[in-house]
Parts: C-alpha cells; sequence; structure tokens
C-alpha cells in the first residue's frame, strides 16, 4: 500500500462543513508578530504560579534551606580562632559580619535548577515545555525568582540579627555604596541560576549531570567566599578566586556589605565584573542549550 | 494541514553485549548502530480530518507525531503542519497545534489543574474573554469542575487526563496530536474522552491525529487509518475498505432455539451451514464468519429454517485485521526490532 493523496476518502469529520467553521473561531496561528511582548505579559502569571509552586512544596523549601546553614559552623569554627587575637585581619565581629552576611546572600541567590532540569530532560518531560511557546529558560527562571521573597522570610531574621549583633560594627555605612547591593544580587542570583541551568543542560550529553553538580559545589563553596573569606586564602587560591565568577554569587554582595574601604567605585567596578560574567555565562549556556536541544530532538525527546 | 513527504528517521543506538568485559570495553569505544524509526513515510491530512495511526509497538507511530509536533528533526524528508516547518517550533505553530501523550503529563503536580490552565492561558497569550469560553467549555464538555480546585496528585487517573486534555487545548489549538489518551482509562472514562474528542473536532473543525491500542478509540473516532509497521506505511485510507480487503468475512451471530441447540439436533445444524461459512456453537450462541455473498442465503436459513433470535451482522474486529496485518510469516519475518526503539513508542 502506498501513501495517499491529499485527503482520504473519509473526507472531514461528520457533522464537519468544509469551508465553514462550525464552533468558536480556533485562534490564528500567526497571530504575534512581537513573541517577546508575549512572554512579558506571561510573567506575572508565572510568577503568581512559581510562589504557588513554592508554598506547595514548603517541606522540600525549608529543608533546602536547613542545607544552605553551614555558614553558621564556619562561623562559630572562626569565632573561636580569633578569639584571641584577630586572623589576618579579621576579629570575632568581622567573621559574624562576614558569616551573616554569606548567610543572607546565600538564601537570596542559591538555585536548585540543575537537579530539575536534568529530572526533565532524563525522564522526556522537557519535550512538554519545549511545546509551549516560552523558552524553558524563562519559564524556569520565573519560577525559581518567584520562590526568592519567601527565601527573604528565612533571610531577613538573619539580617536583623546581624545588625543587632557585634557584626553590625563591621558593615559598611557608606549608602551610595550599599545601592550597589541590589544589582549585586540580582546579578549573583543570575549567574547562579544560569551557571546550574548549564550543569542541567549537561543532561543531555551525559547519563547523570548531577554528578557535575557536586563538583561544581566544591569548586563553588571554596572560590564563591562561602568557606572562607577570599582575603584570608592562600594568594594562589586567592587569585583564582578573583577572575572567576563563583565570588559573583556570594563574595561580591558580601563583600558590598562588609567592606568600608569599597567605595561606591569599587563597588560599581565589581558590579560590572559580575555582569561581564553574566553575559559569558548565557552566551555559553545558549550554545549549550541549542546543541543540547538538537541532541534532544535527534536522539528521542 | 498536516503533510508529511518521504518523512525518515534514524537514530543512533548504542550495543553492548552483557558482561564486565564487555562494560569495560564500551568505555574505550562504543559500538552503535542505526535504527530506522520511520522510513520514507509520506501521507497528507485535511483539515477537519479525524485520522487513526496505527502500527504494533515499535512501529514508528510516535516518533512520527514527535517529527509532526516538532519535537524530533526527521533525518530526511519533509513535514509539514499549517504551513509551519515543525522543528523550527516557531510561536504560531506552537500556539495551533497541541500533543497530549496519555504516559506523560504537563500538569504541575502539586497544585489543582486550575493553575495549570491558568499558566497555559499566560503562556499561550490567550486574552481572558476567549481563556473563560474555552475553559467553560472544556469544564463542560469533560465534567472538570469538581476537580478544578483539587490538587492535581489526589486526581484519579481518569480525571488527571481529562485535566491534562483541558490544558492542552486551553489555547484552542488546529492540529490535535494525540498519543494514547485513553491509556490506562476504565471504559466508562475512555468513551467520555472519546465523546469529547469527536465534539472538539466537530466544534473547531480541528485536525485530530490519534494512535491508541485501544481499536474501539480508532473504530469510534477515526473514519480514516494511517497504518504503519517497521516505520514502514502499510495503509492509508478509509477503515471499512481497510477491514474489507484485509479480511472480507462477515461475522453472525445469533441465538438458536434450545431445541435446536441440543446435542443430537446441533451436528445436524451444523452440516447444513458448513459450506456456508465457519461454524461455532457456544450454548445457545451460534457464530458464523462467512463471505458477503453468502450472507442473504444463510439469514434466510437462521431464520426460516433455524427460528434464531438476536441476530446480528458486524465487520470483523479491527483487532483481528490489525493482528493479521502485523503477523509476519516466518520466512519473510525482519529481524526483531530494536528494544530501544521499542522504548521510544
Amino acid at each position: 500500500m502506498t501513501a495517499s493523496g491529499s485527503t482520504s476518502a473519509a473526507g472531514p469529520a461528520p457533522g464537519v462543513t468544509p469551508g465553514a467553521a462550525s464552533g468558536p473561531p480556533v485562534r490564528a496561528a500567526h497571530r504575534h508578530p512581537r513573541p517577546w511582548r508575549a512572554t512579558l505579559r506571561a510573567i506575572p502569571t508565572l510568577l503568581r504560579i512559581g510562589v504557588a509552586e513554592t508554598v506547595a512544596y514548603r517541606a522540600e523549601f525549608v529543608i533546602w534551606m536547613l542545607t544552605t546553614s553551614l555558614p553558621l559552623v564556619m562561623l562559630g569554627l572562626w569565632t573561636s580562632v580569633a578569639a584571641e587575637a584577630p586572623f589576618r585581619g579579621y576579629d570575632s565581629a568581622d567573621f559574624v559580619a562576614y558569616y551573616l552576611s554569606v548567610l543572607v546572600v546565600r538564601n537570596l541567590t542559591g538555585s536548585w535548577v540543575s537537579w530539575q532540569l536534568e529530572d526533565e530532560i532524563r525522564r522526556g518531560m522537557l519535550s512538554m515545555r519545549l511545546l509551549r511557546p516560552i523558552h524553558p529558560f524563562l519559564s524556569f527562571a520565573a519560577s525559581h525568582l518567584a520562590s526568592v521573597p519567601l527565601r527573604g522570610v528565612i533571610a531577613l531574621p538573619v539580617a536583623v540579627v546581624l545588625l543587632l549583633s557585634s557584626g553590625a560594627d563591621a558593615l559598611t555605612r557608606d549608602l551610595a555604596q550599599l545601592a550597589w547591593l541590589l544589582p549585586a544580587l540580582a546579578l549573583g542570583w543570575f549567574l547562579s541560576f544560569c551557571i546550574l541551568f548549564a550543569i542541567g543542560a549537561l543532561a543531555f550529553f551525559l547519563e547523570r549531570s548531577s554528578a557535575i553538580v557536586d563538583v561544581y559545589f566544591g569548586v563553588f563553596a571554596v572560590l564563591s567566599g562561602y568557606l572562607v573569606p577570599l582575603t584570608i586564602m592562600p594568594a594562589w587560591l586567592a587569585a583564582v578566586a578573583q577572575v572567576t565568577p563563583f565570588r559573583g554569587i556570594i563574595g561580591i554582595p558580601v563583600q558590598i556589605v562588609t567592606d568600608p574601604s569599597l567605595g561606591p567605585m569599587g563597588a560599581a567596578r565589581l558590579v560590572g565584573f559580575q555582569a561581564l560574567w553574566a553575559v559569558a555565562v548565557l552566551l555559553l549556556l545558549s550554545w549549550l542549550w541549542r546543541r543540547g536541544v538538537r541532541r534532544f530532538e535527534a536522539f528521542g525527546a | 494541514m498536516i503533510t508529511a513527504t518521504a518523512l525518515r528517521k534514524e537514530f543512533q543506538v548504542s550495543r553492548r553485549p552483557p558482561g564486565l568485559r564487555a562494560a569495560l570495553a564500551s568505555l574505550l569505544h562504543r559500538r552503535t548502530e542505526t535504527v530506522v524509526a520511520v522510513d520514507e513515510v509520506s501521507f497528507s491530512i485535511a483539515e477537519g480530518e479525524r485520522v487513526g495511526f496505527l502500527g504494533p509497538n515499535g512501529a514508528g507511530k510516535t516518533t512520527t507525531l514527535k517529527m509532526l509536533a516538532g519535537l524530533l528533526h526527521p533525518t530526511r524528508g519533509q513535514a509539514e503542519v499549517g504551513g509551519f516547518v515543525p522543528h523550527r517550533r516557531e510561536r504560531g505553530f506552537l500556539c495551533a497545534i497541541t500533543l497530549v501523550m496519555g504516559q506523560k503529563q504537563q500538569l504541575i503536580w502539586d497544585l489543582p489543574p486550575s493553575e495549570t490552565f491558568a499558566m497555559n492561558r499566560a503562556i499561550f497569550d490567550v486574552p481572558v474573554r476567549e481563556y473563560k469560553d474555552a475553559l467553560d467549555e472544556l469544564v463542560t464538555l469533560l465534567s472538570l469542575a469538581p476537580v478544578l480546585d483539587k490538587p492535581t496528585r489526589q486526581l484519579s487517573l481518569g480525571e488527571r487526563m481529562r485535566c491534562e486534555l483541558a490544558a492542552a487545548l486551553i489555547h484552542r489549538p488546529k492540529v490535535l496530536f494525540l498519543d494514547e489518551p485513553t491509556i490506562g482509562l476504565d471504559v466508562e472514562m475512555q468513551l467520555a474522552i472519546r465523546e469529547f474528542i469527536r465534539s472538539y473536532n466537530q466544534r473547531h473543525r480541528a485536525t485530530v491525529m490519534l494512535t491508541s491500542h485501544y481499536m474501539d478509540d480508532v473504530v469510534a473516532l477515526c473514519p480514516r487509518v494511517i497504518v504503519i509497521d517497521g516505520g514502514k506505511l502499510l495503509h492509508d485510507g478509509d477503515l471499512r475498505t481497510l477491514i474489507k480487503a484485509k479480511d472480507p468475512d462477515k461475522r453472525v451471530s445469533c441465538l438458536v432455539p434450545r431445541a435446536v441447540a441440543e446435542p443430537d439436533v446441533m451436528p445436524q445444524v451444523a452440516a447444513r451451514l458448513a459450506g456456508l461459512g465457519e461454524v461455532t456453537l457456544e450454548g445457545a450462541r451460534l457464530r458464523l464468519r462467512l463471505p458477503e455473498s453468502r450472507l442473504a442465503e444463510v439469514i434466510g436459513i437462521l431464520l426460516s429454517e433455524l427460528r434464531v433470535s438476536d441476530l446480528s451482522i458486524e465487520d470483523p474486529p479491527l483487532e483481528d485485521v490489525m493482528r493479521a496485518m502485523f503477523r509476519k510469516p516466518a520466512a519473510s519475518q525482519e529481524p526483531a526490532r530494536d528494544a530501544s526503539a521499542e522504548a521510544r513508542e
């Protein structure tokens, strides 16, 4: 049997009048001359659904929050080290300021998107996202961004404790410098999200990208300043940390808050550093994503 | 509305014999081979048609649907849906189609279905009034009112499937690719979904392409069927013509009177009918399989001589026709299709 011609012998469905729709009109296919406008209009709803999801997954959310409490352990360790004399210029108050700031920044800039993306790629569920007229990066980003205010619920009390503690003395009071904190946090979140999204996208090529996430967290914890302030690291390691993107996620926002010597221009330069890395990581991610989706299309979607 | 021209899809599948040595060897050198999932398939479907897409497991049905929905890039050949090249996944194309896969869900697991509907409204940029109309229609046709605000995880399989359909149709797509939409559902729910698909097709003049292991779905919904096996197109045309071509015999079923069903009488009846067709008797139920040309003669005998009741005449079940089509003679049997290709189905 060979292929048919243009229509079947059966013709259109019973009850259907050729050439005239019998029900409400189906939407025109070429309706969106500016797709980005439609995407922008979708963002508020995606954020609202993201909040609903975060609230629904509250147990997982709280557990994830608890996993970010490592700075408190480090705080206990370093304050005891610095109890008698400052360590490389850091006294107890400096450590309190540093680690409480790290805790706040980590809560606001962390992400778990790589696990979600890996899971969706492995189980083929990404197909359903690819069939929606919004880039999966944007839909994941909106969903994750929506959880940030809820993370603030945890970050805020820590920030209050910081302001009331001995660490308050070690914080900068230069408002012009502090004005750079918000963009620094936003870029920190974006960098972290992009890097973890790129690692999740490796599942297009590898059986399990979660193994890469483990390696990433090891490197991240050291080079971002999450474990130890970059300024008390060995010089060669601090030099590496200075040029890698990881300090953009933790170290830079923390430095803007805890380094009075930085000044507004210094803070601006650090935010510029974050922005450069954000562009670089986004370009890398976009290349990786295109190749990955092509592979997904070739190997089974 | 849908055109496939010499569509072909090949997959590279890795091969590894069992055992530790093979596992270690595969670290250095991975053997792969090419599996042809869809082989030069061509067809064309007009706007408003409902077409059944049939074939055994691993035949290439889902692969073809995925190529038409834009999820898979064809190795060769061309696909066109509503004037779009599917794999480019342009916004206009994505707004015009939907793909429902019975085994993959798009509902947000921990939120009520109404949230997924709202999300799809925003993503597909459906104006609020159109959304309300579409939602009202879907809620009525699919009886969704009681489940709209329950978390998806608490819904039964049937309720979830109805919500999946609604989520997939909230943007009123023009082309529906339905891959096993009734899988795992009970008979009542299958009927409800079937009825809904027919109604959607008629209301919106939507084009429907359906795969299902339940032949009743296909018989009830699809005047036209496309049959593929081993990635190759075997038949494209009217369902009744297919059935007639592959198995022209009619099935007659009737109840014989108790006196006729007696062991000493029945052999004579069977002998009387034997030359006319295949006869089986289960209790008082007499079944015959016979050519259409003999139908009038046999019905005459059954009614006038045997005085049967509850008489029905039917085409052969589609399952039987399919089974016969896909049964390959041992000599011409192709190598068994790759397991991974089946898994893709």
